[in-house]
């Protein structure tokens, strides 16, 4: 099965993201690229990557014609999503684990969310 | 013939005690078998339906179990047949299954433990993981679960189905955990069935008996189930002994009018000793293992203690608060505090007592125990006024109808 496992952050980012300060950015990150070549490594990658802040969002209303363009984001929110995973797992128990190790290396909470229905 | 109200008899027996033994096994099995929860209950409860029709006619089987979960099968086998043609996309998502050795857990490897496991599962709310085991592992009816728990039926239904939904759709597995999650994971199961005995044992709200023996019956009965799957793990069998040392005294627990009898005026010739028997070799048992206790262990030691006592007054109190500090150890919440302090004022006097609750007041302002405990510390303070005010609050908090009455009484009684 596929799920997404989205990180959550607050609105406004320092200089050093949603971190204390540079030396916790930088092991965050460093963490996070452990993590990330794991799950590559025991094929549980699909894709992953980290969002740009949520105020440089743009929602579009195309079921109208022309559509209508307004400064995003679409929910107002304490928290916006600041990354996500999608990975391959053989059930909730094992992605549960992995949002684990992926919440620890990215000091942040994950949600898991399944997709759909199972790919091809 | 005169033999029919007494044949009708033994078949409803019969049906009734299949239920009981049967149920979860029937579910588990076929939950196992066809990988989704919502056809092993419809098929399951089709089968029960059928027993009713079928037994008064043709006889009990020899081996009932196995006609129910032969017909229970059938019935699955039809309805997927009927819904194959309507929906193939439907039948990919299914419960995934395993079959993982379980030597190395002390598991005994039953379906029905897998089955407990899935409906317990964390990513469940709690309601939802009570709801499941009533109605999956217990075989209660939807009705009889909303009932338990003054839902509306409707609301119950509800319930069931988003947590048969998620279960589905969210790929929550039909196996053993890991031997590294299984402790974390017995312990959540643990919960869902003390949850389901604690509101057996004092009803939360206004609306029910007071004490509802079914319910705490039910929840023995599937510690017991667990017990005979887990029969290594030390926490199961302290739950079992915490749970029928508590039950042995449900009989002298209510007086004549409704009222709630505290431990210090219950009659104990009247506490149930075939339960207090076996309690306390679960406790002497776990005791003789020399393996650190769980909470559950504790308490159920506590219980022994106090069942032990053939009058209040023989209590051995030193040992009870021993083991509460023990269980501090363990447990560091509020709510072990306060119990402990019960003790304590046995022990030390209700000076003591008071002092050591006073620093609770802010986590358990809401929680009626916290308050009725200090109302019957100060009136043996003599300090009426505040303790009348005690009581007060302990009544406004409290929904069980014995408990307020027993309350009302005892405020009514300060000089």
């Amino acid at each position: 099965m596929q799920y997404l496992m989205s990180v959550f952050g607050p609105t406004e980012l320092s200089e050093f993201g949603s971190y204390p300060d540079r030396e916790s950015m930088v092991q965050a990150m460093a963490d996070t690229e452990a993590f990330n070549n794991t799950l590559q490594a025991n094929g549980h990658w699909v894709y992953a990557n980290g969002l740009a802040s949520a105020t440089s969002s743009t929602v579009v209303d195309g079921r109208v014609d022309p559509p209508v363009v307004t400064d995003g984001p679409y929910l107002e929110s304490k928290e916006y999503l600041g990354g996500f995973w999608i990975i391959e797992a053989t059930d909730l128990d094992q992605a549960l684990e992995l949002a684990a190790q992926g919440s620890k290396a990215c000091r942040g909470k994950v949600e898991v969310r399944p997709f759909q229905s199972m790919p091809e | 013939m005169s033999v029919g109200p007494s044949v009708t008899h033994v078949i409803s027996d019969a049906i009734t005690r299949a239920h009981h033994e049967e149920w979860a096994r029937v579910v588990a099995s076929l939950a196992k078998r066809f990988g989704d929860l919502d056809i092993a209950e419809e098929a399951a409860a089709e089968a029960f339906a059928t027993a009713v029709e079928r037994w008064p006619a043709d006889g009990i089987p020899p081996n009932p179990g196995g006609w129910l979960t032969t017909t229970a099968t059938r019935k699955a086998i039809d309805r997927i047949r009927r819904e194959k043609k309507r929906d193939d996309k439907y039948r990919e998502a299914l419960l995934v299954t395993d079959d993982t050795p379980l030597e190395s857990v002390g598991a005994i490897d039953d379906e029905r433990l897998r089955l407990l496991f899935t409906c317990c599962h964390p990513a469940l709310a709690l309601e939802a993981r009570v709801a499941m085991t009533l109605r999956m592992v217990g075989g209660l009816t939807v009705p009889e679960i909303a009932r338990a728990f003054l839902v509306q039926e409707g609301a119950m239904a509800r319930r069931i189905t988003r947590a048969k939904d998620k279960i589905r759709e969210a790929g929550i597995p039909f196996r053993m955990p890991s031997a590294g999650d299984l402790p974390v994971r017995v312990d959540g199961v643990l919960t869902v069935l003390f949850l389901v005995f604690n509101e057996g044992y004092l009803a939360t709200g206004p609306d029910t008996d007071p004490v509802r023996a079914e319910l705490t019956a039910e929840a023995i009965r599937l510690t017991r189930l667990i017990r005979t799957l887990l029969p290594r793990d030390g926490e199961v069998a302290g739950m079992l002994a915490l749970m029928l040392l508590t039950e042995a005294r449900r009989p002298a627990r209510l007086s004549s009018s409704g009222e709630l009898v505290t431990l210090d005026e219950q009659d104990r010739g009247a506490w149930d000793a075939a339960l207090i028997h076996e309690g306390h070799q679960l406790v002497r048992e776990r005791l003789n293992s020399g393996e650190l206790p769980g909470r559950y262990q504790v308490l159920a030691a506590i219980n022994a203690v106090h069942t032990s006592a053939r009058d209040i007054r023989d209590t051995d109190w030193s040992q009870v608060v021993a083991l509460y500090d023990q269980l501090v150890g363990l447990d560091p919440s509020p709510i072990v505090a306060l119990n402990r302090a019960v003790a304590v004022a046995e022990l030390d006097g209700p000076a003591v007592a008071l002092a050591s609750i006073d620093r609770l007041e802010g986590a358990l302002t809401g929680y009626h125990p916290y308050h009725a405990t200090r109302a019957d510390l100060l009136r043996r303070l003599g300090r009426s006024a505040e303790s009348r005010a005690a009581y007060d609050r302990a009544i406004e908090l409290s929904g069980n109808t014995a408990e307020s009455a027993y309350l009302t009484r005892r405020r009514d009684q300060l000089g």
